[in-house]
């Protein structure tokens, strides 16, 4: 059928039909696959969820005299960064806490500002004070250092996601008799509520679940800007339990993401802070899917009925690392307000915002129309079904 | 004529151990459920009562209480949603007691409806970007 050249072609020409995830369902319904294959070029998804594995590498520039971050400590407006690297590079992770945050010993933790918050700051382009103190060397002498900055004036700002974009994940309920704080948020009581977190007919991994398209080096938006797949996401576990229609029934497959933060914007990266749980960072990703072929199309149009997630207690368990799975239920069933467990009716809620990416699928599209995004071909492809890979716990072995 | 309002009561110190709601029922007749009450660190008693009665009464009930300096505030202005902020996720929706959130079917915006809120404050900390916000 077509190639991602030709697409390309067409992209600059302003002549590419352009799609969102969710208008090609219908589209597919109307007139039948062959046709809208021939017809549609280019499907564009997004997700917009708390994505817990994001943080940025910074370069801030040498100061004079000459310090040597690197194995020092240094803090963005309080919170620690990871500073095991060259000498003014350093990396921010967006569950990094403030060293004086209570946690849980108050519980549940309020965790009002960390790493995420950082980040959406740093974005949003406001001062963040850093505060460093290294051990002085011969060439790096300076042991003390408290200044504002700003993203504008750093080297650089690199937002680097080491997992990101989930191929479909839990449902989290709570079986026991308390509340639970959860990174799926708050669980109530009994069966209280029921939280899922997937864009579903929206999500990236789930349009293309074979990974067909998908692959190392494509070009992709993120949080408001444009990044790139760097790699497969941690985790990445594509040999999961599939329907007929091969898309997963269980968390599977996952990216990570690579891309300029200082293009990006805080409308699509913002700081999380989860009740009894910790910081984190809400990442709009957006992928487009080049229609190649009617398979790949086909893929596409799949909606929230057809799409299954499991039901997971995080009472027992989730905590226990027990692969127990409840139910298992589609996204149109999850969307309908509530679902029926044991008997049941349990109200449902989202943890990832369907509206944003309805947004981040209708932007890339439209940037994909006039001609500003043009699609890459992946340089690699992410491991498959084939590959054989699955996750591994940790195997302890006692320390002597 | 019969009205029912949610209103947020604030009592200075000296005011903390008098029976005000005692005569708001006994003197204008006006029913009450105490949908939360405590006493800040400042030492005032904060109060959000739903009233009910014959608007008359009500009136005067409402002078009273002002004649004793308490001050009153209506419920809606206290808990406000940041709409910068919310991102439309819907994690608050099975938080709230009082369905004062709705998910609208076509858009999946999340809909704050501040009339049904009773300020219980449980979505405040557990909306993950922080959006709800209480003002006293
Ligand atoms: S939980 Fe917060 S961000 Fe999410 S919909 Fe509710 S108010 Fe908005
Ligand atoms: S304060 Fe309580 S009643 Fe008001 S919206 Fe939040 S959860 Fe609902």
């Amino acid at each position: 059928m077509k190639t991602i050249a030709e697409i390309n072609e067409k992209i600059k020409k302003g002549q590419a039909v352009v799609v969102t995830a969710e208008e090609i369902i219908d589209i597919v319904r109307e007139k039948g696959l062959s046709r809208a294959a021939r017809e549609v070029d280019v499907v564009t998804t997004g997700t917009f969820g708390p994505m817990c594995s994001s943080g940025a590498f910074l370069n801030f520039g040498h100061t004079r005299p000459r310090i040597k971050i690197g194995g020092g400590r240094a803090y963005l407006n309080d919170v620690p960064v990871y500073t095991g690297i060259a000498a003014v590079d350093v990396f921010i992770g967006a569950t990094a806490l403030p060293d004086d945050d209570p946690r849980n010993r108050v519980y549940p933790g309020e965790f009002p500002y960390g790493g995420g918050h950082v980040i959406e700051e740093l974005v949003a382009g406001r001062d963040i004070r850093l505060a460093v103190s290294a051990y002085g060397t011969d060439c790096y002498p300076r042991r003390k250092l408290e200044t504002w900055i700003n993203i504008r004036d750093i080297n650089e700002a690199i937002l680097f996601n080491v997992r990101n974009s989930y191929q479909n994940y839990n449902v989290a309920v709570n079986l026991s008799g308390k509340t639970l704080y959860t990174y799926m948020g708050v669980l109530k009581p009994n069966l209280g509520n029921a939280n899922y977190c997937s864009a579903g007919q929206l999500s990236p991994l789930l349009k293309d679940p074979y990974y067909k398209t998908i692959g190392i080096g494509t070009k992709i938006f993120l949080g408001g800007g444009i990044g790139y797949v760097a790699w497969h996401g941690t985790q990445h576990n594509p040999n999961v339990l599939r329907g007929e229609n091969g898309l997963p029934r269980r968390p599977a497959g996952t990216l990570a993401v690579i891309g300029d933060l200082k293009q990006m914007s805080p409308e699509f990266l913002r700081g999380l802070s989860m009740l009894g749980y910790g910081t984190s960072l809400a990442v709009g990703i957006g992928v487009p899917i080049p229609i190649l072929s009617e398979e790949i199309l086909a893929y596409t149009a799949v909606s929230d009925a057809e799409i299954f997630a499991p039901v997971v207690d995080y009472a027992e368990a989730y905590p226990q690392g027990r692969p127990e799975v409840l139910a298992e239920v589609s996204y149109a069933q999850l969307k309908s307000g509530s679902i029926t467990l044991q008997g049941k009716q349990v109200p449902t809620a989202s943890l990832s915002s369907y509206p944003k990416a309805v947004e981040i699928a209708r932007t890339l599209k439209s940037w994909i129309e006039k001609g500003e995004f043009t699609l890459t071909e992946p340089v690699a492809p992410l491991p498959g079904v084939e590959s054989g890979i699955t996750i591994r716990g940790l195997k302890e072995r006692p320390v002597e | 004529m019969e009205v029912s309002k949610r209103i947020v009561l604030r009592f200075p110190r000296r005011l903390i151990d008098r029976p005000i709601i005692y005569h708001l029922v006994k003197d204008y007749d006006l029913e009450f459920n105490i949908l939360k009450a405590s006493i800040t660190p400042e030492q005032e008693g904060l109060m959000v009562l739903e009233l009910k009665g014959n608007q008359d009464e009500y009136d005067r009930g409402i002078e009273f209480l002002l004649k004793t300096g308490v001050q009153i505030q209506s419920l809606s202005q206290d808990v406000t949603r940041n709409d910068e902020r919310c991102t439309h996720c819907g994690a608050c929706v099975t938080i709230c007691p009082s369905a004062a959130f709705a998910v609208d079917p076509a858009t999946r915006r999340v809909i704050f409806n501040d009339e049904k809120c009773i300020a219980c404050g449980l979505c405040i900390p557990a909306c993950p970007p922080r959006a709800m916000e209480v003002h006293f």
